[in-house]
């Protein structure tokens, strides 16, 4: 009975998470703000549907299942890459460079200076 | 109370593939576009695992697995292409 309780609020989270995530990215009006949903909220809805998945397998059928963990680790870990080239790809897209703040460093920003590490590669 | 509860979680997974859907078409950028294309394999992700759990079978799993990585490496793939007009330089 409690284990039921506890997979049915975690399906229930992971539906909502995945509903507000969805529904950021369709309504909220910057790009960049439009990241937020899908790399946050979709993401823990996701994990706790398969968390859910987990306990269920365990709890209600015996067995032991490793397969959604692995999904869950692996999304977790690739969601900010996804983040980070997205924004990058607006960055380059849509921005000037002198829309941007400075960096405070010899080197500009890395989306507009190219690649520093094909350039010492072409003097070698 | 489960049952309740698992189609609540696939009607919310649906309706949000369905927005992803719309900002697909709908989108005014591309990296718009990519992103909302990304999240729809998140959410189909979701759904493979709420049709193991409706069935009460573990064979599916594989498949979200292999959703994962081929929509990581398509999503990055994607703005590779966007930064640099190239994939593979």
């Amino acid at each position: 009975m409690i284990a039921e309780i506890v997979i049915s609020a975690l399906l229930v989270l992971g539906g909502l998470f995945g509903l507000v995530g969805s529904f950021g990215l369709l309504k909220l009006n910057d790009p960049m703000k439009r990241l937020h949903g899908p790399t946050k909220a979709t993401t823990v809805g996701v994990g706790a549907t398969l968390v859910a998945s987990v306990l269920y397998f365990k709890l209600v059928q015996g067995l032991v299942t490793w397969q959604e963990l692995l999904i869950v680790v692996f999304l977790f870990i690739t969601s900010p890459v996804t983040a980070l080239f997205l924004a990058k790809a607006h960055l380059h897209r849509n921005m000037k460079p002198s829309d941007l703040p400075p960096t405070g460093t010899a080197r500009g920003w890395a989306t507009f200076d190219g690649d520093p590490g094909d350039r010492d590669a072409r003097h070698l | 109370m489960m049952t309740y509860a698992l189609l609540f979680a696939i009607g919310c997974f649906g309706i949000a593939l369905l927005m992803n859907l719309w900002v697909v078409l709908r989108a005014p950028g591309l990296p718009d576009k990519v992103l909302a294309a990304d999240t729809m394999v998140i959410n189909i992700i979701a759904l493979i695992v709420l049709h193991g759990l409706l069935t009460g079978s573990g064979v599916n799993f594989e498949a979200a697995m292999l959703f994962a990585m081929t929509g990581f490496v398509s999503t990055v793939a994607f703005s590779k292409f966007m930064l640099r007009g190239n994939i593979i330089e």
